[in-house]
Order: C-alpha cells, then structure tokens, then sequence
C-alpha cells in the first residue's frame, strides 16, 4: 500500500486521450496487465467451447456428414441419427412462442412507457421482471399439472371443434405437445421481450411524443410514431427473445412429448434440440451416439450465438445501451 | 387502444400471479421439518430435499467464488480499459454468451471435464453454473462501473494515485451496491439452473460435500420428482419448488429494496 504510482518527474501535460498520457508505473502495469488477462480468459472459454465441442462432434460430423441435418431417423440401436425431427421441433414451437409473445410483449411495454402512471408503472414492471426470475423447471412442471390439463379440457376441444379441418389441429389433444410447448416458451420469453422493448421506448427522446401530439395525433398515434421508430430495436428485442426459446430446455423437455417426429398436427408430441440432449445425453451408450448428442449442441450454440449477436446489433442500432441480464 | 395494452398487462401480470399461487397452494401441505432435512427416499417412505439444498449451497458457493471475481474483473476493464478494439471484442463475446443456452454449457463442462475424469462431480457442476454467472456479472458490473462519474477518477489521479489504486479504492467502492446488485441476481439465476446440472453435478441421493462425486442439487431433484408417475412425489416436487422459489423470489426483492434506497 506505500506505492504511490508514477515515477516523480514525469509530467502530466501530454495529456492525449490514450494510453500515453502517461507513462505507468510498475504497479500500474500489473493492474492493466490483470485485468486484460480476465477479459481475455472469456475469449479463451468461447474458443475451448467451440473447440471441444467441435472435437465431440466430430466422429457424427464424419459420419453423416450436412446429411446429419436432413435426416429424419433418429434410431440409436441401429446407430442413424439425424437432426431434422428436432430441429423441426425447435423452430416450430420457437416460431409459436415468439409469434404469441411479441405482440403481448410490445403491447406491456408500450403501456408500462406511454400510457400507464409512473406510480403503477414500477410495480407492474417489477412483477414482469419476476416471470424471468422463474426457473425454467418451474414452469415445465406448473406446465405439467396446470397449463396441459386445462389446454387439454377446456380449450383444445372447441379449438378442435371449430377448425378441426386444418391440419394443425387435427389428433389427439394430450395437452402434452407442440402447442403446450410453445406456449410455455412464450410465457417465458414474455419478460425478456417486455424488459428490452421497455428501455428502447424509454430512449426514444420525449420531443419526439411532443412534436406529434402537437401536431394534434391522439396518444395511440403518437405511440405508433415512437414504435415506428424504434422498430429495428423492436426487432431486435423478438429477436433476442427467439434466441432464448431456441435453447430453452427444461420446461420445454417436460410438457412436449418428446418423440422425434414431423407432424404438421401442434396437438402432436414433438422433440427439440436442446430436450434430447437433457434427455438421452447420460444414457448415450457408444461413441458415435454421444457425439451425435454433443452435435445437436453444437448446432445450438452456434445458432443461439450468431442469434443473441444479430439481436443485439438490431438493439444497439436504436443508439443506446441497453442490458438484459435477468 | 390503452384498454388492449392493458389488457396484454394484466394478463402477463395474471399468469404470474396463477403460477406463484399455485406454487404455494400445493406446496405448503407437503412442507414440513422432515422434508427440509431427510435425504430423497422410495415411494412411500417419505424423504425430502435435505441434501439438495445443501448441495445447491455448495455447488452455487463454488460458482459464486470462480464467477463473480472474474465478472467483476472482466466488467471492470471494460469500463476503464475496454474502449479498443480488444474490448470491443470483448464485450461482444460476453454479450452473446448471455444468450448461450446454459445446457450447451453443460456439454462443454461434459466433454471437458466429465468425459476426461469418467465421473460426475460436483466440481463439473460448479465450473458450468460459474461459465453461465462469467457473462451476466461481466455485462452488470460495467453498466454500474461506468456510472461512477469521470470527476471521481480524474480528482484521485490528479492526486497522483495510480490507476489500480483509482479503481480498487474510489471507482469500485463507489459501485459496490450495484455490483453486488448483479452478483446477487446472477447468483439467483443460476440457483434455478437445472439442464448444466443434469450430466455434470448429476444428482446424488445422500448427503456429500465431496468435490470429486455427484452432488445433488433443488432444481435437478425437482425435476426427477416431477418426471415420476408417483402422486406422492408430484406433492414433493411441489414442495420443493416452494422452497427454491421463496429463496429466488426474496433475493430479487431484497435486491430491489437495496437498490431503490440506493440511489
């Protein structure tokens, strides 16, 4: 503690903005030294992960080949293994989550911003925030005894009975399936979706609102104008929210079905990437299996990553920082 | 329109409300001394959760110590040090890592860790849920870090005090409760994580504190609970997710309180 930094006779003048403003002492050194060591460490983990994953991957990447993703047979026993089923499984019920959660999403947002009182904004907003504190294995299992039951009872069969004649919504409603999937994801994306939208509104400078409404537009027009606006920030925020039912795992494991198969039919049982790894990746007998499981996460990092990245572009392109950390 | 945004509100606000209800509806009638403290045992026999919260203790203490340094110190050179093309990539790999699904995390730790020794473990467990905290600690400290005002740092350097003392005793001093505002709610985040835990920590039916065996964990025990075709285990998962979910929800509300008095 008895260093006092810079070496006495070095003048502070050359004071340009960078790193020779001045020059550092020891100890200095040491702490730059450190601190860029920790930040490089991250960028040593992203690079282990795509290594050793990559590596577990390579025996299945060797054996099927681009084929690993068009192949609709999933048959341990007779060592097939291909990837369509799941990644069938997790586009849709991604695509029924986000097409469920966005309008919801926008539609907190935009009344939490512009239209609610401060006063009932906070603690409306903070009890948004606590659907993303639940953890994912707490919504599979209130999924599980609550959400697929009552689909099941009382709102599949109208559903059925009414637009029965579609192909997806044809079978046998379980309230276990594609559907009950989605939903569950959408519930759970909800939060994060709200959260970014919020704080892009909240940028959108006031002046803005103020030049509409004194152009004489009504609250809802001038709600519109700031949507408009930030409207790549917006699709960033569905984005990121995408990205986040792509690699949901547990509550989807537990309320789709899991069964590795395409059926138009969203009553039907169905399997995504990130559920088969939770469910076969300890009972993964042989080499050739387990590297077809650390595939499937493989292609899941990958594509949550270059995901979360685009969406975060979109964000910052609305010209302001904005943090999702829950 | 005001009416239809408030209705998507009080929707998203009722599904909260239905869940949490539900949750302590179910789960206060198999709550009971016994079942904080017994370990997991057959149908019928009773059981509880004992060495589950102990072990979720213990792999989120491990965690906590690996991952909270490391967030703090990378989310610090990003705000003093991280304005170069370094820390721009910096901040980019951490901002996607956020969006990494934690079980990817859990094949990495697989192969890397469980796959070379040929057992589960509990250090397995730890080293996941810390890699899932590194990013979420990183990204929250350096929004805090660079809200402490430019004038605090400028005044200690122009008293000649070196960079690392500038840092270590007027910029982190100053963003200690938002910090530790992050810490906290990473730690609750992955308090909840079931899918890195499920072939790395694996799970475990006893009481352990050992680094190189498998350690059971509240998430992971609610899970195999929930799964089992029996009503009396349903009961007991129910229970369970009454106490892990009392512990998340006051750890963001405390948080919440500490912060609003904060600033």
């Amino acid at each position: 503690m008895d260093n006092t930094g810079r070496q006495d006779g070095q003048p502070l003048e050359d004071a340009s903005p960078r790193n020779s403003r001045r020059r550092f002492s020891s100890s200095d050194k040491i702490y730059r030294f450190l601190l860029t060591a920790c930040a490089a460490l991250i960028i040593v983990v992203v690079l282990a992960m795509i290594a050793v994953i990559g590596q577990g991957s390579w025996l299945s990447i060797k054996e099927f080949g681009f084929g690993f993703l068009f192949g609709q047979t999933w048959d341990p026993i007779k060592g097939e293994f291909g990837a369509l089923p799941f990644i069938y499984g997790t586009v849709v019920s991604s695509v029924i989550a986000v097409v469920i959660a966005a309008p919801l999403s926008i539609g907190v947002a935009v009344f939490l911003v512009e239209q609610a009182p401060r006063s009932l904004a906070r603690p409306i907003a903070f009890l948004v925030e606590m659907l993303a504190a639940i953890p994912s294995v707490v919504y599979g299992l209130w999924a599980i005894f609550v959400l697929a039951p009552f689909l099941r009872q009382v709102v599949f069969p109208p559903l059925q009975a009414s637009l029965g004649w579609l192909p997806f919504f044809k079978g046998t409603p379980t309230g276990i399936g594609m559907f009950t999937g989605g939903l569950i994801l959408a519930i759970m994306i909800t939060p994060i979706i709200t959260a970014v939208v919020r704080d892009i509104l909240e940028a959108v400078p006031v002046t803005q609102r103020e030049a509409a409404l004194a152009l004489g537009a009504t609250k809802w027009e001038t709600s519109r104008i700031v949507l408009a606006n930030a409207a790549s920030g917006i699709a960033g925020a569905v984005i990121l929210g995408l990205g986040r039912a792509i690699g949901e795992t547990m509550a989807v494991t537990m309320i789709i079905g899991n069964r590795p198969q395409i059926s138009a039919s969203l009553f039907d049982p169905a399997y995504t990437i990130a559920s088969v790894i939770a469910n076969e990746f300890t009972e993964a007998t042989g080499d050739l299996y387990l590297s077809a499981l650390v595939e499937m996460g493989l292609i899941l990092f990958v594509v949550t990553f270059i995901v979360t990245a685009l969406a975060k572009l979109l964000i910052l392109s609305v010209g302001r920082k904005t943090q999702h950390t829950a | 329109m005001t009416s239809l945004t408030a209705l998507c509100t009080l929707g998203v606000i009722s599904i909260l409300i239905l869940i949490l209800g539900y949750i302590s509806y179910q789960g206060i009638t198999s709550l009971s001394w016994q079942f904080l403290v017994e370990t997991p045992k057959p149908v019928g026999e009773g059981g509880g959760i004992g060495n589950a919260i102990v072990g979720s203790l213990i792999l989120l203490g491990l965690a906590s110590l690996v991952g909270i340094p490391l967030g703090i110190a990378i989310g610090t050179y990003l705000a003093e040090l991280g304005s170069g093309w370094f820390g721009t990539i910096v901040r980019f790999v951490a901002d996607s890592l956020i969006g990494v699904p934690s079980i990817v995390f859990g094949v990495f730790v697989y192969a890397l860790i469980v796959l070379q020794q040929g057992y589960f473990s509990t250090l397995a467990g730890s080293v996941a849920l810390a890699l899932i905290m590194i990013p979420i600690v990183t990204r929250t400290t350096e929004e805090i870090v660079k809200l402490v005002p430019k004038s605090m740092r400028e005044g200690a350097l122009a008293l000649g005090a070196p960079e690392w003392r500038v840092t270590w005793d007027i910029v982190l001093p100053a963003a200690k409760t938002g910090i530790a505002t992050g810490a906290m709610l990473a730690i609750a985040r992955v308090l909840g994580e079931t899918a890195p835990l499920l072939f790395t920590a694996f799970g475990s039916r006893f009481y352990n504190i050992y680094l190189d065996e498998p350690m059971a964990s509240m998430p992971v025990q609610i899970y195999n609970y929930a799964i089992s075709p029996f009503e009396e285990w349903h009961a007991k998962a129910w229970a369970a997710t009454l106490v892990l979910i009392t512990l998340i929800l006051l750890i963001n509300i405390s948080v919440r309180y500490s912060t609003r008095k904060g600033y």
